[in-house]
């Protein structure tokens, strides 16, 4: 049983505090009914707007301002993990177990980085680009270390602009997709004016610095620590020294808190109507989990939301046309930078595909299910509950993973052994 | 040529089913099925398993170590029923004589096995101490220690200093335990592989993935029209095996479980609270008990439950709630602790609790190895072993007429 | 984000007292301190992986407490932080 200030009530509770989950709490606070928004990080912003607003430019800024001002109660390094009835969620906090009741929910879960396995990638100071950049957000200091920074997609350049900016040398950027693709994608952004804009900034921030296509690491080398990566370069094989990898291939939708609710997911993104409701009534979900689209198309996803939560329909349609257009983009994403097929030859039979039950490559080549490798090596079963070894092992050997179960994030033996009573008794 | 005398006086020999098929398949002694000629293009073996758990693997591997072709068809992976949810604990039981006997006859097959065992399959003889909370429980304790001790199984009485030195983690005020030095635990998924592996090593071939619809007289019927052959079919389908053979009194008894991340040193014993017994005997009502188990990673496995009538594999919150609450009244320390997974697994429960091993009435080519309950890991060495023995005609070591299926068929329609 | 500009928060990782900017998190000081977080189940020294909380990698004991993710929480003055050896 749980104390009476471990308890909450909503109107609206937003689970996740980046971009989308930021506009969607404001959007419904605004409206003058009771918000809460969690996340389990200790401050707000998510991943794409962690640290100070400045330095995210003025959507950062200007959602900064509006959520403090809204009358939003704000959860901070609280964890969300179960569901134990409908209308409940339960959190845990440092010290606490809250008990989270709404009407409407939000979820703006976000996302994570795909982690590829290749030899002495589990060495410290090999992270995601993501992962770094988090890192040096937190306080992690670069300035003066070399940081090779490698794997695809856009996220690659924003992240060796930001580490540039904090001191870091950059000795080479690695992009796995091809010449022609790039080329195919640049030509493509001619269709997105803003996005150029923003393409322009970034090379102006990035001049001098190495960018190689057709380029991925091969093997990280070191001791106790990083200390060279080999890299491939069309067909060549190259080492550079450095102090850091910054190595990440695509976002993945963070959807297993949806998934635990009953949320329909389709090709792994949550599936929502035009209102960003999902098949569950009263869920909602808006940002990266229902397909990645960066900070312009969660940010009005989330808007959309946050405004069909309290029933403002019509304040929401006014949005669809700015959320075609951010969507085009996003689906030109999708298909510029593809996955090769040589990243799957990466591991060698040593290469440890599951870390936190440290089981290799070789062991799980022997079995021809998810389910049958995690029965019989442990792949999977650890605190990350595969989330990431289960995208690695869906791209090297096209596993599909398990049903999801509760708690959806490690929690607390006494957390889980809650009952949750005065079911039905309005607050 | 084998000739061998079953319990209903037949016997099968050796024939010749057509060119065709002898060169398809191995020249090893083997049994042929006494039906009529087959078609050409259907499977034959000597013994057809329908369920790869712990009991059809440890039914595989005792058919191949006599000789037998054995294949083995199961609807998913190797040990992925009640084996991939269960604790893996190996145990003397003391419910009933005949539970006694079972589990302690297997007890000992797994000791003996176990210098051949794979690393993997984590075999720990860590023992079992029931802990009792009150003197009602310690008066339980010493019957069941002298009951052992009339049986040749060495327990120890503790008193609450010996069960404090023994489990410094357990609450205060506990009245004491017993100590069963000689059970283990292992894990079950690696353990059903390794006795696979074993048969299929002495040819026993295996088929995952395959949805059986129909079993009897001879044949095996899966769900793509495909048929499989044999003189002998076994259903070691655990919970699924009523659906495969009606009229087989096994209803589902729904567990939880929950495991911890690492915390080497915290628990050395598997823990059973008294109470595990009462909640193990009733049919009717869900009941929770703490059960607890060190895993050789030094993570925490918490159970148990028992629930009837539970059809859905979802997590029971309330359930869920109970068992641990029950767990941290003995173990306070677990409340702190991470917890990283929870599952569900079914049971297989016969209404008398104990096992289905032996022929079915009414068809001549049918046994059951099926109905476990909570000891399908203790006892499945043996029960393949009494199963083999009876079909064999080697005396069983132990007796086997309460395990037959024949004594809860009440009706039985002869062909 | 926090910078030598910063008030300092002084705590201690194995023993040893570790100086960090005001609001940065547990797995920056260890970084700082030049340790790993963890010891993998075959003994790898491991660090951060992810940043955001999700890969677990980060792991540390704090004043008292196993299994903290150390990427998910603020130093604060006092801390002991203890790493797998």
């Amino acid at each position: 049983m749980m104390d009476k200030d471990s308890q909450r009530r909503f109107d609206v509770l937003v689970i996740g505090a980046g971009p989308a989950g930021i506009a969607a709490a404001v959007r419904a606070a605004e409206s003058g009914v009771r918000v809460g928004i969690v996340d389990d990080n200790a401050t707000c912003g998510g991943q794409v707007w962690r640290g100070a607003d400045d330095e995210h430019g003025p959507d950062a800024a200007t959602w900064g301002t509006r959520l403090r001002k809204a009358d939003v109660t704000q959860l901070f390094g609280m964890t969300v993990f179960h569901q134990p009835e409908t209308g409940v969620l339960l959190g845990e906090g440092t010290d606490d177990l809250c008990e989270l009741r709404y009407t409407s929910l939000v979820l703006a879960t976000g996302a994570r980085e795909r982690f590829l396995p290749f030899p002495g990638w589990t060495l410290p100071n090999v992270m995601g680009a993501g992962g770094l950049q988090a890192m040096v957000k937190s306080g992690l200091p670069v300035r003066g270390k070399r940081v090779v920074v490698a794997g695809t997609g856009p996220l690659l350049l924003a992240v060796a602009a930001y580490l540039r900016k904090q001191g870091a040398e950059i000795p080479v950027i690695c992009e796995q997709v091809s010449w022609s693709r790039l080329a195919r994608f640049s030509v493509a952004l001619l269709g997105h004016p803003g996005k150029i804009g923003q393409g322009l900034r970034l090379k102006k921030d990035l001049a001098g610095i190495l960018f190689v296509p057709n380029s991925w690491p091969m093997a990280a080398h070191g001791g106790q620590v990083l200390e060279s990566v080999t890299i491939s370069r069309s067909g060549k094989t190259e080492v550079v020294a450095c102090d850091y990898l910054a190595c990440g291939f695509h976002l993945l939708p963070n959807v297993e808190l949806q998934s635990l609710l009953g949320c329909q997911i389709g090709g792994g993104y949550v599936q929502v109507d035009d209102f960003q409701q999902t098949s569950v009534k009263g869920v909602f979900c808006a940002g990266e989990p229902t397909g990645i689209g960066g900070v312009e198309l969660a940010l009005v996803e989330g808007q959309i939301a946050g405004l069909a939560a309290v029933g403002a329909t019509k304040a929401a349609q006014k949005l669809f046309g700015e959320r075609r257009r951010a969507r085009r983009f996003a689906r030109l994403l999708d298909r510029a930078f593809r996955l090769r097929p040589e990243l799957r030859s990466l591991p060698s039979a040593e290469t440890i595909v599951c870390r936190c039950e440290d089981v290799p490559y070789s062991r799980l080549q022997e079995h021809r299910s998810w389910r049958a490798a995690k029965l019989q090596t442990r792949c999977g079963m650890g605190p990350c509950q595969g989330r990431i070894c289960g995208p690695a092992t869906q791209f090297l050997f096209q596993w599909n993973p398990d049903s999801v179960r509760p708690p959806v994030f490690p929690a607390h033996v006494e957390s889980l052994a809650t009952v949750v009573r005065n079911i039905g008794v309005s607050q | 040529m084998v000739a061998v005398q079953l319990p209903m006086d037949i016997v099968y020999t050796n024939r010749r089913v057509g060119d065709t098929l002898l060169k398809t398949h191995r020249s090893a002694a083997s049994m042929r099925s006494a039906f009529a000629a087959r078609p050409m293009n259907i499977a034959t073996y000597d013994v057809v398993i329908v369920g790869a758990g712990i009991v059809g693997a440890a039914c595989a591997d005792e058919f191949a170590r006599r000789g037998m072709r054995v294949a083995v068809i199961d609807q998913e992976i190797v040990g992925g029923g009640a084996t991939a949810a269960g604790m893996g604990h190996i145990v003397v039981m003391d419910d009933s004589d005949a539970q006694f006997a079972l589990t302690r006859y297997s007890q000992q097959l797994w000791q003996a096995l176990r210098p051949e065992l794979l690393s993997d399959v984590e075999y720990d003889q860590c023992g079992t101490i029931w802990v009792a909370a009150d003197e009602e429980e310690m008066a339980e304790v010493r019957r069941k220690h002298d009951y052992y001790a009339q049986r040749g199984v060495p327990t120890t009485v503790l008193n609450p200093q010996a069960l404090r030195r023994l489990e410094p983690n357990l609450r205060e005020g506990m009245a004491g335990g017993l100590l069963v030095a000689e059970d283990a635990v292992l894990y079950p998924p690696c353990a059903a592989r390794f006795l696979m592996e074993r048969a299929q090593k002495r040819g026993a071939e295996l088929r995952l993935g395959a949805s059986v619809v129909n079993i009897g007289h001879g044949r095996v019927r899966l769900s793509d029209g495909v048929e499989i052959a044999g003189g002998i079919i076994v259903n070691a389908a655990g919970a699924w095996a009523p659906e495969l053979t009606r009229g087989v009194d096994i209803k589902k008894r729904k567990g939880h479980l929950v495991i911890t991340d690492r915390y080497p040193g915290f628990l050395r014993h598997q823990l059973v609270e008294l109470g595990y017994l009462k909640s193990a005997h009733s049919v009717t009502s869900d009941s929770v008990a703490f059960n607890v188990q060190p895993r050789r990673t030094g993570q925490i496995l918490i159970g148990s439950s028992r629930q009837y009538g539970a059809e859905h594999r979802d997590v029971d919150q309330v359930m869920l709630a109970r068992m641990l609450q029950r767990a941290q009244e003995y173990m306070p320390g677990l409340g702190p602790m991470s917890a990283v997974r929870t599952w569900t697994g079914f049971r297989a429960a016969t209404p008398d609790k104990l096992p289905l091993i032996g022929p079915w009435p009414g068809d001549k080519s049918l046994f059951l190895a099926t109905g476990h309950e909570g000891l399908g890991i203790t006892t499945s060495l043996a029960t393949a072993r009494i199963l083999v023995d009876q079909i064999t005609g080697a005396k069983p070591e132990i007796p086997i007429e309460t395990y037959l299926p024949s004594r809860a068929v009440k009706e039985v329609a002869h062909a | 984000m926090p910078d030598s500009a910063s008030p300092v928060v002084t705590l201690s990782v194995n023993g040893s007292p570790v100086a960090v900017p005001a609001g940065a998190t547990v797995a920056v000081a260890v970084a700082i301190a030049g340790q790993a977080c963890r010891r993998s189940v075959s003994g790898e020294p491991r660090g951060p992986l992810c940043g955001m909380g999700i890969c677990f990698e980060c792991r540390v004991s704090i004043n008292g407490t196993a299994h903290c993710r150390s990427c998910q929480m603020l130093c604060e003055p006092g801390m002991d932080v203890r790493t797998e050896k």
